[in-house]
């Protein structure tokens, strides 16, 4: 069995990288490694995990700088006798080894806008057609694993800004409200105000990581800041609205 | 707890091993070119002719050229604000110059030099939120772009006829519609911003053209690139048939 040749993370901020060689098998990916690290040689290294299958989003890290899913990076993505580094994300405050606190997007989601239905057909139900919905199922496909917002410049080389913006995952969020069929809140609950969508500058870093393949930018921010461009900078639309008046909510 | 920032410090600049600077080099070079070539070509109109035979300059598409103004000065000031504005605006140029100009960030998960952030919250960022006052803009240089590769085929005193510069044009025109019609804030306008689809036939034709779009749009950089080359590619050529560098493959007797 050849070997991985891993720097690990350890500790908290006051740690330090460490070096370990761990054997592997074809066809085992990152996590597995860190796994049999655990087993046999760093029984208290913190590693934070749930599916394997790159669906629960918890095994988040960054594999030779860059974020991803631990078991969704295959082994033979590397060099043999490359030196692995895996790290934990660096956006988020560090509990220990490759575990961070992310409850601030815990807090983010407390702010996000509810959806508020329509009133119900006569026979008490709600009706949506395929046609309509079809574009926001990719949004549904988010596992939260926060890649996209620990790889957010906005918010991981300026930290002062996690008070002002919610960040790409959140961004995701306010576009399947706003674009939502059934949806009543007005347009500037969901699109124009508190949530920093100005400070994105379209760099798709979120988009490039996203382990869902999820069009971050193309599909969620950039019509975010279209439906704010509606608003606020379209002479077309403010000529229209000032004629003829306008309404909020398409 | 600390900030991971402070971790990141630690660490130093990036993690990556990979080639991560190769691509916002390699676009910021290519771009600076075009950006140098145009200015020296539009500005220049002295002795570096413009027009040759049936064919006229994108740069210059449609001339307009009053006698009022300066022999210095160039029909060219006219034209190249829009297309300089459509693209300095233009949400995948912005991907590409804030990683390559601005660093911000080079790429990611590499850490920025910028102390502060306020991205397009304030000026001189804000402006891009003019994107779609270019758009419109944009759109009515299609038509125009489109007669002049018409024209193209038409040489005064032979008529119809065929020569290289004019497939040029005609490529240049398709290039520079395609990269249009790719616009995300097209996207937008002819579709993306409805709730409702399927609410009547219009919102339903809507829907269609947003899709139709959409196939522009998710090959909005390889676009963005052709067209760009393409422009300055029409430009070069016909500077060069205009001024004896190069002689024009045509049908016609006299050119």
């Amino acid at each position: 069995m050849p070997n991985a040749h891993l720097k690990v993370w350890r500790g908290d901020t006051g740690g330090a990288y460490v070096d370990y060689d761990v054997e592997y098998e074809e066809g085992m990916v990152v996590l597995d490694v860190v796994h049999r690290l655990q087993a046999t040689q760093a029984g208290d290294l913190a590693v934070r995990w749930n599916c394997k299958a790159g669906k629960c989003g918890s095994c988040s890290a960054e594999i030779n700088g860059k974020p991803v899913l631990q078991c969704m990076t295959r082994m033979e993505t590397f060099i043999p006798g490359e030196t692995i580094t895996v790290a934990p994300l660096k956006t988020f405050p560090l509990i220990r080894d490759l575990v961070t606190d992310v409850s601030w997007n815990y807090r983010v989601a407390e702010t996000m806008p509810e959806l508020k239905l329509s009133a119900p057909d006569a026979d008490g139900h709600r009706r949506m057609a395929q046609i309509d919905i079809d574009r926001e199922q990719e949004f549904r496909k988010c596992i939260e694993c926060y890649i996209c917002q620990d790889v957010c410049h906005v918010i991981r080389d300026h930290p002062e800004n996690m008070e002002k913006f919610a960040g790409p995952r959140f961004f995701v969020q306010l576009a399947n409200v706003s674009m939502h069929p059934l949806d009543q809140n007005p347009a500037k609950a969901t699109v124009s105000h508190g949530f920093g969508l100005d400070y994105c500058n379209i760099t798709k870093c979120c988009t490039d990581v996203c382990p869902e393949g999820i069009h971050i930018t193309d599909n969620a921010i950039i019509p975010l800041k279209e439906r704010r461009v509606d608003e606020y900078y379209d002479p077309v639309k403010a000529l229209v609205r000032k004629v003829f008046g306008g309404g909020d909510k398409k | 707890m600390a900030q991971a920032t402070e971790v990141q410090q630690r660490y130093g600049k990036t993690q990556r091993t990979d080639r991560w600077w190769l691509e916002p080099v390699a676009l910021g070079a290519g771009f600076l070119i075009f950006v140098i070539y145009s200015t020296v070509s539009g500005f220049n109109v002295g002795n570096w002719h413009y027009e040759a035979g049936p064919y006229l300059s994108p740069f210059f598409e449609p001339l307009i050229n009053p006698s009022w103004t300066p022999e210095w000065f160039s029909p060219a000031i006219f034209i190249l604000w829009a297309p300089l504005g459509f693209r300095a605006t233009c949400y995948y140029y912005r991907r590409m110059y804030y990683r390559s100009f601005f660093m911000s960030p080079m790429a990611c998960a590499v850490s920025e030099p910028a102390k502060y952030y306020t991205g397009e919250s304030k000026f001189p960022f804000i402006l891009m939120n003019s994107h779609r006052f270019f758009l419109y803009v944009a759109l009515l240089f299609i038509p125009v772009l489109w007669y002049g590769a018409a024209k193209s085929f038409w040489m005064p005193g032979e008529g119809l006829g065929i020569g290289v510069g004019s497939i040029i044009l005609v490529a240049n025109a398709f290039l520079l519609m395609m990269f249009t019609i790719g616009c995300n804030s097209l996207r937008h306008i002819v579709g993306g911003g409805l709730n409702c689809f399927s609410c009547t036939n219009f919102t339903r034709t809507r829907r269609k053209m947003w899709d139709l779009v959409t196939v522009a749009n998710e090959r909005h950089k390889a676009w963005a690139w052709a067209s760009l080359v393409s422009v300055g590619v029409s430009d070069l050529y016909i500077r060069l048939v205009a001024n004896g560098a190069i002689t024009d493959i045509n049908t016609w007797t006299t050119f």
